[in-house]
């Protein structure tokens, strides 16, 4: 597709859930009557006002929404250049921007008649939002999650269980997000009469990324609304951290048609995007492959084999990314960066110490990316990032890298 | 016609069932591994199919994912992988070969090469668990072009109304699975398999192999004869990584084959 022909960045996918190359339906057969069916449910439920009047009623009083978009001065004086903005969705129920989209994803799976849900998690923060909306409709609740992951998100491991769930420590790989996916779609597979795959980010066989996508595209809509209101403009540059890349999607989405605002994703480069491959920068160190149902960035070796990646941030920690990203980043609507473990922890201090807010770890490597751009840039700049998590699950984590005992 | 078709016919001409044996390509090293697919003729395989390792083995239960970590710690790769099957084509020549894995290893050699070498090298089929008839143009279209099977699956989710989609460019045969889960777990049920295959049969003239869950000589009977053969994958693999010398895993293919062929 020659860019100069696209009217609108804001009409993908296709009929065959493509966004230009990225995409698509990469299920084995047993699965693949399930995501048709999901697709046309959803279809059903996108123009259907009763949907979204239920979504509307609990993102206001079960959520919280509209998350606030909250200056921040003395981080901006601090930097002493763009005016900074938070897109305040770490103050969600449950703490991060998750749970905007399994809201919807719960109501679909009621609508199906679906009775148990499966998830996926990295940093727990999708798990618990899931198991707490089932708690919330008192459907069957089971997560998986990374044996690894267990061990570095206890705090969360513990929330999901007191919320009901069943969580299950996945030990195939190296036990992070990548094997919990494989695992819970071994486990869709087995199940798939009574079960509803929740995924948690916007990647997974088409109509997942698209779904996921809408459903957080609250985000990027409240905030477009509330800048115009403060500013009475748009933004100049809209920023936000990606593992999977849902909250980043549903930040940018509703900007994409928006062409003066620059949009930038921050992958994790974990101990430096180089040839160790010890980072989780799928776009800017991956190349194009086929895993869990879509084509997209991957970090791969040369005989197509998936490496596993690093990255301080459990949520992070994947080695692919939402195949619309790896359309906007090929044809250039959207730029993408990386942030290593090492700068994330500074910004992580930094937003405590001059905000009063403590960031998850996934937030912070976007803060970073803040961090380094803000003071170049000139004062009438706006700067809007998603602070789309809270850190509590991490204190134990950072407490680690900064050398402090922690007792649990 | 490929080796596939010329066996299959031979089987229906004798009134016999198939026997396909599943071994992953590597596991447990290269030479033990290429040993084992030399000796499965004799023990009585009609039709061979060689797992392509994959890091994330989607449908694959722990034996085959244990097997396939087994194969890539021993450097397997796809090109070593074809290597083996043109090894073996140098002293068998009518032994079908279908390749079973996933897409991610074929796309990164790039599917034109792979094509290429695949069918110089002596294969006869492709089963890409994670390339479904939506996907078609990737690797089924340009597969069939070059004259070898693209072999699907269908399993009990597969619909009436979905059959069709699945039939469309399927050929050599048609897998069906007999559980809606993984390989290595549950154990096929003969009664429940029956109506599935006869509604598949009614759909087309392709012979019909029914795999997953099948762990023995017994299970092998019952499965094959409700179907046109069957299919072993987890049991073999599981004789291998408990560390059997290729001769007695070839004897326990053998009372397998024995089984699927007294159906
Ligand atoms: C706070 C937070 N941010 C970001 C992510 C990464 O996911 P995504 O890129 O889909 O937003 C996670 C995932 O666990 C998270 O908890």
């Amino acid at each position: 597709m020659a860019e100069d022909l696209i009217n609108s960045y804001r009409t993908g996918p296709d009929e065959a859930g493509r966004f230009g190359i990225f995409g698509g339906r990469f299920v084995s057969e047993t699965l693949m009557p399930l995501i048709l069916d999901l697709e046309a449910e959803y279809e059903k439920a996108k123009t259907d006002p009763a949907f979204w009047a239920e979504m509307d009623d609990l993102w206001t009083h079960y959520v919280g929404r509209p998350s606030p978009l909250y200056f921040a001065e003395r981080l901006t004086a601090r930097l002493g250049g763009a005016k900074i903005y938070m897109k305040r969705d770490e103050l969600n129920h449950t703490g991060a921007h998750k749970i905007n989209n399994v809201l919807g994803q719960i109501l679909l799976a009621r609508r199906m008649g679906k009775e148990r849900i499966i998830a996926e998690t990295g940093a727990g923060q999708h798990g618990v939002a899931t198991a707490t909306v089932c708690a919330r409709f008192g459907l069957k609740c089971v997560v998986y999650m990374g044996a690894h992951d267990v061990e570095r998100q206890a705090p969360n491991v513990f929330r999901m269980r007191l919320l009901g769930a069943e969580v299950i420590p996945v030990t195939s790989g190296r036990g992070t997000l990548k094997d919990a996916m494989n695992d819970a779609l071994r486990d869709w597979v087995t199940n798939v009469r009574d079960t509803f795959y929740c995924i948690g980010t916007v990647a997974g066989p088409h109509p997942y990324p698209a779904m996921v996508r809408d459903f957080q595209s609250i985000i990027g809509k409240e905030a477009r609304a509330q800048m115009l209101a403060r500013e009475g403009r748009l933004p100049d540059t809209i920023i936000a951290a990606i593992g999977g890349g849902s909250n980043a999607m549903g930040l940018f989405h509703p900007f994409l048609d928006d062409t003066s605002v620059r949009i930038i994703g921050v992958e994790a480069g974990g101990k430096g995007v180089d040839e160790r491959m010890e980072h989780c920068a799928s776009l800017t160190g991956g190349r194009p492959g086929v895993l869990h149902g879509n084509r997209t960035y991957l970090l791969q070796d040369a005989d197509g084999q998936i490496l596993e990646g690093h990255s301080i941030s459990a949520g992070l920690d994947y080695p692919g990314i939402g195949p619309e990203h790896a359309w906007l980043h090929d044809i250039g609507r959207a730029e993408y960066v990386s942030i290593t473990d090492t700068e994330a922890l500074a910004a992580f201090r930094l937003c405590c110490e001059e905000e009063g807010i403590i960031p998850a770890l996934e937030t912070a490597h976007a803060f970073a990316h803040v961090m380094k751009i803000a003071p170049a840039l000139p004062a009438d700049h706006l700067i809007c990032m998603n602070m789309c998590g809270r850190g509590d699950k991490d204190i134990f984590t950072v407490a680690r890298h900064l050398g402090f005992e922690m007792k649990v | 016609m490929t080796r596939i078709d010329v066996r299959f016919a031979a089987l229906k001409a004798e009134g016999r069932k198939a026997f396909v044996a599943y071994i992953m390509g590597g596991d447990p090293d290269h030479d033990r591994s290429l040993a084992l697919m030399q000796g499965l003729p004799a023990a009585g395989v009609d039709v061979i199919e060689l797992g392509l390792p994959f890091t994330d083995p989607m449908a694959d239960g722990p034996t085959i994912q244990r097997a396939g970590q087994r194969a890539l710690e021993g450097g397997q790769t796809l090109a070593l992988t074809l290597a083996m099957v043109r090894a073996f084509r140098a002293g068998d020549d009518a032994t079908p070969i279908v390749l079973m894995g996933y897409y991610n290893p074929i796309y990164s050699m790039g599917v034109e090469r792979f094509v290429a070498e695949a069918t110089s090298a002596g294969v006869d089929g492709l089963i890409i668990v994670d390339l479904p008839p939506e996907e078609d143009a990737e690797l089924c279209l340009p597969a069939r072009a070059a004259g070898m099977n693209f072999i699907r699956l269908a399993t009990p989710t597969t619909d009436d109304r979905r059959l069709p989609t699945v039939l469309r460019n399927t050929s050599g045969f048609v897998y069906y699975v007999s559980i809606t889960g993984i390989t290595g777990a549950g154990a096929a049920d003969a009664g429940a398999v029956a109506p599935e295959v006869a509604r598949i049969k009614a759909a087309t003239d392709l012979p019909v192999i029914v795999g997953f869950g099948i762990a023995t000589p017994e299970a092998a009977r019952a499965v094959a004869s409700v179907a046109d053969g069957c299919v072993v994958g987890s049991a073999i693999v599981a004789k291998i990584g408990s560390g059997a010398p290729v001769a007695e895993v070839l004897g326990f293919v053998a009372d397998l084959a024995a089984g699927a062929h007294s159906a």
